[in-house]
């Protein structure tokens, strides 16, 4: 079986290295507005959006102007969403007549999609109507994921560009975004996932009797639709609570290894798609290893963790507690690691269960930033900002301005990488600070001992990373969390996204200047140690106390067999 | 900006038609008609009446029916759940410890042996529908003896309902407790 599983592995990255550069070639196309296979059909549907939304495609916006578009279009995102879910009851596709969204929890949800972190403080089956599934949260999960790509596409146009003061066009990148890369991919995807039994029904709820007499409902919806955008955008959001452990949101292994290869597929491409936009392959490829080795390393930390047994329980195997028989423990890790390393958040286990060593390896993905291969879009800007900083040290120590792709990194563009890098940390040491003082942030424990103290973390880091994956024990459900928690999704979203257009726009305005001597090569190993020395210290640096008084401490003491 | 706001809001709308509406209804139709019986759930018929669903756990208490995972939830699927309580958890280790005896002295095993993790760690979902082979295996000599069966004809039947890792590599060797109960009841 070991050997049967090492074989999974070896498929899963062979098939995320291969298929990568593929996919990057056709988006690299897609956005630099040549034909591929898809133009024919598609062209028509672009030109026609754009008429609909009254933009000129033609027309280019400053990097202000481009954050400007951003924010206010996801601000009307996250009203409309807000509102859509506290009338929901009055409105058609609600045949289990759910009931208005309370305030608080709806706001939360609302920020949660917004921001391509999907955290979940309900359960879908339980509280929301079919409309709101399809036509509120699963719209957000392609406008944020478009969002995402549109953001690193300005940021790859400012490295392009010299002496210019544009950057692209929002409405553009986010239309092509959609119709070229993510509707065409979630619609194969979503098919085949019905034909492994993922839910796809309009249909109210059945009431069963089961073999036994017992009563059972089974849950219906569109879920198939939701299930495909919701891996494929990194966004996470289950249709069912309990997202793809559910059976009926993934019935199958094959269904399983769908939706693993479809949450980091998209995020991968788009490191070869940069590496072809700036005609820089080889270096997209030193970038794509360092991603590729934090991804692997911290797998295979957890499926060493978790199959050592839990003196806690005793001798029995295999630590079962919150993962699925179809799945089983190494399947559980490499899912949990996956969708930690990317910004996906969808869990096929519980998180809150792993042994601690397993668990803190989720956290620490999260922790570095979800960079290994990030978000849609956002895990490779948030890569280019370490990027940025890595340059910079080097370009220090050897006394140079330092340059990257033929920009002088200055300490505009060094202020704003660490602006990016350093926001979600302090909204996550600040915010773990305050819920572990205030009763409202303790009432929602379901673990205590050090494991509570790594809920809290955990829900932290989980939302200011836009992340969305939990250790779902706490109950999240609270004003104080709703309101907490969607304050770090909101900022750590949206500053990142400042920073990173602000680098964009200053570097367009910049010269090209040639390599010369002192130029740090960023095709080499050197550049991938020092950018990965650069992220494992910064990540070190910033939350190992914290982690030391969670997963680490937890760890010791199961050792001993103590319980809480 | 208010130029920004009113192009906002026609694409919220654009895409809310396009994604929202169109893109669903467009799957639920090739769903319904290319895939009817998975799209509506894959509900089983047994006796004349619906049961269940072939994905979904439900809960079996009488000795004579092989037993799926305990289940956080207790196999209620609005909404289903899980445990979510962590390694060193006491609620855990009294859980677990009172399952395995209960399942021992329930199938006459030693009262220190062994029990597979899937019979006393609750799922994921709370209504995972199986359970591995060996936990199978493990419960012949229970049924056969209720049912007053031979052992080899049950042991048959499991061996029947194995499903192996999908594709010949994908995923775990497992039993779905709920299809391996109605055939018993066929027997």
């Amino acid at each position: 079986m070991r050997q049967n599983e090492i074989f999974q592995v070896f498929l899963y990255v062979g098939l995320l290295v291969g298929l990568a550069p593929l996919f990057g070639k056709y988006m690299a196309r897609v956005f630099e507005g040549k034909e591929t296979f898809l133009t024919k059909i598609i062209r028509p549907l672009e030109r026609w959006v754009y008429r609909l939304g009254r933009i000129n495609s033609d027309e280019e916006m400053s990097w202000d102007r481009y954050f400007k578009a951003v924010l206010i279009f996801n601000v009307v995102g996250l009203f409309t969403l807000w509102g859509l879910q506290m009338v929901q009851s009055a409105l058609p596709l609600n045949p289990q007549m759910s009931g208005n969204v309370s305030w608080a929890l709806a706001l939360n949800t609302a920020l949660s999609f917004i921001t391509n972190t999907n955290w979940q403080a309900y359960s879908g089956e339980a509280v929301m109507s079919y409309l709101t599934q399809m036509a509120g949260l699963a719209v957000h999960n392609f406008l944020s994921a478009a969002t995402g790509i549109a953001i690193l596409l300005a940021l790859i146009q400012g490295l392009k560009r010299a002496s210019s003061e544009k950057i692209g066009n929002f409405w553009v990148d986010l239309v092509r975004s959609i119709l070229y890369v993510l509707l065409p991919f979630s619609m194969v995807v979503a098919v085949v996932l019905v034909s492994q039994g993922t839910v796809q029904s309009f249909s109210p709820y059945v009431t069963v009797r089961t073999v036994e007499g017992a009563e059972q409902i089974i849950p219906l919806g569109p879920a198939a639709s939701q299930t495909a955008i919701k891996h494929f955008g990194t966004n996470g959001g289950g249709f069912f609570g309990q997202n793809s452990a559910h059976p009926f949101e993934n019935p199958t292994p094959l269904s399983h290894f769908i939706e693993m290869s479809g949450l980091i597929l998209l995020a991968a491409s788009l490191v070869q798609m940069f590496g072809v936009m700036i005609g820089g392959r080889r270096h997209a490829w030193y970038i794509f290893g360092v991603m590729l080795l934090l991804l692997l390393g911290s797998f295979m930390v957890a499926w060493w963790a978790e199959v050592q047994p839990n003196p806690v329980v005793g001798k029995i195997q295999p630590l079962l507690e919150g993962k699925e028989t179809r799945f089983g423990v190494m399947n559980s890790m490499l899912f949990a690691t996956a969708t930690t390393g990317t910004s996906c958040g969808a869990v096929n286990s519980m998180h809150d269960s792993f042994s601690p060593l397993a668990g803190l390896m989720p956290l620490w993905n999260i922790m570095l930033g979800c960079i290994a291969f990030g978000g849609v879009g956002a895990g490779l800007y948030g890569m280019l900002m370490h990027v940025l900083i890595a340059v910079f040290i080097a370009g220090l120590m050897v006394g140079r301005t330092p340059e990257y792709l033929g920009k002088k990194i200055q300490a505009r563009e060094a202020t704003c990488a660490v602006i990016a890098i350093l926001a979600p940390g302090i909204l996550i040491l600040l915010g773990s600070a305050i819920a572990c003082v205030v009763p409202a942030g303790l009432a929602g424990l379901g673990n205590q001992g050090p494991h509570g103290l790594s809920e809290i973390f955990y829900a932290f880091s989980s939302c200011a990373n836009n992340n969305g994956s939990a250790f779902a024990g706490l109950s999240a459900n609270s004003n104080f969390y709703n309101l907490t928690l969607g304050t770090a999704m909101f900022v750590g979203r949206f500053v990142p996204i400042f920073a990173v257009l602000a680098v964009a726009g200053s570097l367009a305005a910049k010269k090209t200047v040639p390599a010369s001597p002192g130029t740090f090569p960023t095709n080499g190993l050197s550049f991938a140690l020092v950018l990965l020395g650069v992220i494992l210290i910064v990540g070190a640096l910033t939350f190992f106390p914290a982690l030391c008084l969670g997963p680490i401490v937890e760890y010791g003491l199961m050792q001993t067999g103590s319980v809480f | 900006m208010t130029r920004l706001f009113l192009q906002s809001l026609l694409f919220t709308i654009i895409f809310t038609v396009l994604t929202g509406l169109v893109y669903p209804v467009v799957i639920t139709g090739i769903a319904q008609i290319a895939f009817r019986e998975k799209a509506n759930g894959s509900l089983l018929e047994y006796k004349g009446r619906v049961i269940g669903s072939a994905l979904l756990a439900q809960k079996f208490e009488s000795p004579k029916y092989f037993q799926p995972r305990p289940s956080a939830c207790d196999f209620s699927a609005v909404p289903s759940g899980a445990s979510n309580l962590g390694p060193t958890s006491s609620a855990l280790q009294s859980n677990v410890l009172s399952r395995a005896a209960a399942f021992c002295s329930a199938n006459k095993l030693p009262a220190n042996a062994i029990v597979p993790g899937d019979m006393v760690f609750t799922s994921g979902s709370g209504l995972d529908p199986h359970i591995s082979p060996e936990s199978a295996l493990i419960q012949v000599p229970r049924i056969a003896a209720v049912r007053g069966v031979e052992k080899d004809k049950i042991k048959v039947l499991v061996e029947k309902h194995v499903e192996s890792p999908q594709l010949g590599f994908l995923g775990e060797y497992r039993v779905n407790v709920l299809l391996l109960n109605m055939a018993l009841d066929r027997l």
